[in-house]
């Protein structure tokens, strides 16, 4: 790779607002990871009223508290077109906890009133009583690669995938979507979402990866991602899949 | 099954034994126990004993700092020649408040600092003469939930207070102030000094919209997270003068700070032993509730001045050529201000950062991404790095993400062993920074003990 080659661009929406499980770190390892291949990711913050830009190849929502939440969600149905275009050309959408939310077609808080979701994800989500957290384990399948991915969740909605959209993994430990179909996340096309964060991304570098190598696609330029010393990765995942059985 | 409630003596007896019984087999200080056993068998026992305290009772409470603030306020309290009662060494429930006033019943006056989701049943339990409150920032979410639920709570209970109460506050921290705001009778306490500030929010900055109308906050000066001169563009909510103003706020490393308050009673000056700007605020907060409290300014300087760093807060341990420095660091606000206070130093920083995921410490290990350890790596300050706890590993992708080079990093998970290979690489250099979370303190005071450098947990007063 040249110095020349232009950088992948990621666009964070709101920053200042979705931001609550350090979703910074997420930003970080696709950034440092493309970085130690001697690529360049550049990124650009959409917040409130702010449009969001058509040219980029990652899109990436965190997760707020109830009150931001609510905030974003009227904004972001304003940014529901652009969005959309964005994942028919194939850029990358990760949405994770309220991000992964507010991807799908609404969300029906516990006071009666629904939050607009932009329905890139055939799934909805409806408050529940009690908070589901802990830590997760989950067997997935993503981009033909089979794994485990671990995190930590942290919700009050209960979330269910329509047939558009197909889980990102089965939950081996924690509750995932809704803690009843032993389903985590969704897929649709290269959109994913994800209850969790820990962040998701540092203890998951094959997930990360596989964004990339689409991200890369999407801009035109599919290549062969070299593998990295991921030594401190696996341990780290390691000892969050051990963590996770023995708190059950 | 529900019990009638034991008749007090018969339930005091109990949870006195309780508590010997685990002393005896080592389990522990017995700070919380007793407390625990009293309350179940009788449970208006905490307010039956907080009434009878006859100068009343003080609660100090906030994210951050309030050990500190309690021991700060204990100090001014102590040179009054009050009895005090107290509790210590984190047991800051309702059963460590029970506990404390179980065991010293002839006190005069009760100095409790409160976990800031206790604060409400603390309130409704021991009908307060003062309340201290002092910031609110993102910490446990997995234990606390949002933080926007805790403000709700402490606005209820807040509004629920008797007007006679006086409500000492950080009029910094504008979800704080307005709480405080509708209270008749309060003392407000703030950062005055420009020189103090910094020009932008920090990554970690909770509150930064009105609370009244949900514009953006302007700040004219950034201290901590999101304390500073605030004001609201769109409607009249400001940061109001202050009652007690740090004017100026000098900072002399880990050594300590000059810090000059403005106050009612006229102006106060006092060299503090602890670091740092949140320490400025601890010591304009201890101010504050002292004067709330009707002691005399000339007598609460000197009584501050005096006092030396709390249970792990910038506390120092000598290990042979080494000084060791403890900096607890549990949430991003406080290791953010840590950092901060590090790089004031010019020396080279060997550094040790301890990472459990303990019920006590939050299981969810996010926040770390939210500190900006990234200052340490900038203009190469960082001499040598060390990280264990349960969650070692974490911390090192922590610092793999934000630039550091994994062969400049040591990974050594258990606290004893990461302890040596700290001060190995530190040498002949000097000093050595540990930054543990709340259990890994403990495990790390429990080893300083076994060899000999420094007194268990629950004999530090
Ligand atoms: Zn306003």
């Amino acid at each position: 790779m040249s110095a020349a080659t232009p950088p992948l661009r990621l666009c964070h929406l709101y920053p200042e607002h979705l931001n609550i499980y350090a979703d910074r770190g997420n930003i970080a390892v696709l950034r440092r990871r493309l970085e130690w291949r001697g690529l360049a990711l550049e990124t650009v913050e959409a917040g409130l009223g702010d449009p969001v830009p058509a040219d980029c190849h990652l899109y990436y929502l965190g997760g707020g508290q109830d009150r931001d939440q609510r905030l974003v969600a009227e904004d972001l149905a304003r940014k529901a077109d652009p969005l959309r275009r964005a994942a028919e050309r194939g850029a990358v959408v990760l949405g994770v906890c309220g991000g992964y939310q507010l991807l799908g077609r609404g969300y029906a808080a516990a006071d009666g009133r629904t939050l607009p979701g932009i329905g890139l994800l055939d799934l909805e989500t409806v408050a529940g009583r009690r908070r589901l957290i802990g830590d997760v384990v989950l067997s997935a399948t993503f981009d033909g690669q089979a794994g485990t991915v671990v995190g930590y969740e942290n919700h009050a909605g209960r979330t269910y995938l329509g047939g558009g959209c197909t889980p990102l993994g089965r939950v081996l430990r924690g509750h995932g979507n809704n803690g009843g179909d032993g389903c985590e996340g969704a897929v649709a096309g290269r959109t994913v979402g994800t209850y969790l964060h820990g962040p998701l991304l540092p203890k998951n570098p094959w997930l990360a990866d596989i964004l990339l190598g689409w991200a890369l696609e999407s801009a035109g330029r599919p290549v062969e991602l070299a593998p990295l010393a991921d030594e401190l990765e696996q341990a780290a995942h390691t000892v969050a899949q051990t963590r996770a059985g023995r708190r059950r | 099954m529900k019990l009638p409630s034991m008749p007090r003596g018969l339930a005091a007896g109990a949870a006195r034994g309780a508590g010997r019984l685990s002393q005896r087999l080592g389990r522990g200080g017995g700070t919380a126990l007793p407390g625990l056993v009293l309350t179940r068998l009788r449970p208006e026992a905490t307010a039956e004993m907080a009434r009878a305290v006859p100068n009343g009772v003080i609660l100090v409470s906030g994210t951050n700092g309030k050990t500190t603030t309690a021991r700060l306020v204990r100090a001014v309290l102590d040179a009054s020649g009050a009895r005090v009662v107290a509790n210590t060494a984190g047991s800051n429930l309702e059963r460590g408040v029970a506990t404390a006033l179980l065991n010293d019943d002839g006190a005069e006056v009760a100095l409790f600092e409160a976990d800031e989701a206790a604060l409400p049943g603390l309130i409704g339990q021991t009908r307060p003469r003062v309340v201290t409150l002092m910031n609110l920032f993102r910490d446990q979410l997995d234990r606390h939930g949002e933080l926007e639920h805790l403000v709700e709570r402490w606005r209820a209970a807040v509004d629920g207070l008797d007007p006679a109460t006086t409500v000492v506050y950080n009029a910094d921290d504008p979800a704080v102030a307005e709480i405080a705001a509708g209270h008749p009778n309060t003392v407000s306490y703030g950062i005055d000094d420009p020189r103090a500030g910094r020009d932008r929010l920090p990554h970690a900055a909770d509150t930064t919209e009105c609370r009244r109308c949900g514009a953006r906050l302007r700040y004219d000066m950034v201290t901590i997270a999101h304390l500073g001169r605030w004001s609201c563009p769109e409607c009249a909510l400001a940061r109001t003068l202050v009652d007690v103003g740090a004017a100026k706020v000098e900072l002399h490393g880990m050594d300590g700070q000059r810090l000059a308050l403005a106050t009612p009673g006229g102006p106060m000056e006092m060299s503090l032993r602890l670091p740092g700007l949140h320490n400025a605020y601890n010591a304009a907060a201890a101010a504050a509730t002292a004067l709330a409290l009707g002691l005399s300014p000339e007598s609460i300087g000197p009584a501050l001045a005096r006092r030396q760093a709390a249970f792990g807060r910038a506390e120092r341990t000598q290990v042979g050529p080494t000084r060791v420095t403890t900096l607890l660091a549990k949430n991003p606000a406080g290791a953010n201000e840590n950092i901060r206070t590090m790089l004031l130093e010019d020396r080279p920083l060997h550094l040790l950062v301890l990472l459990n995921d303990r019920t006590a410490d939050g299981q969810d290990v996010s926040w770390i991404w939210d500190v900006d350890y990234e200052l340490l790596l900038e203009g190469d300050r960082l001499a040598s790095l060390t990280v264990g706890g349960d969650r070692a590993h974490d911390m090192a992708l922590r610092f793999r993400y934000g630039g550091l080079s994994p062969d400049r990093l040591a990974v050594v998970p258990p606290v004893p062993d990461a302890f040596d290979a700290a001060l190995a690489a530190c040498g002949a250099d000097g000093g050595l920074y540990v930054l543990p979370t709340y259990t890994a303190l403990l495990e790390f005071k429990a080893l300083l003990a076994d060899r000999g450098l420094a007194p268990q947990f629950w004999e530090d007063g």
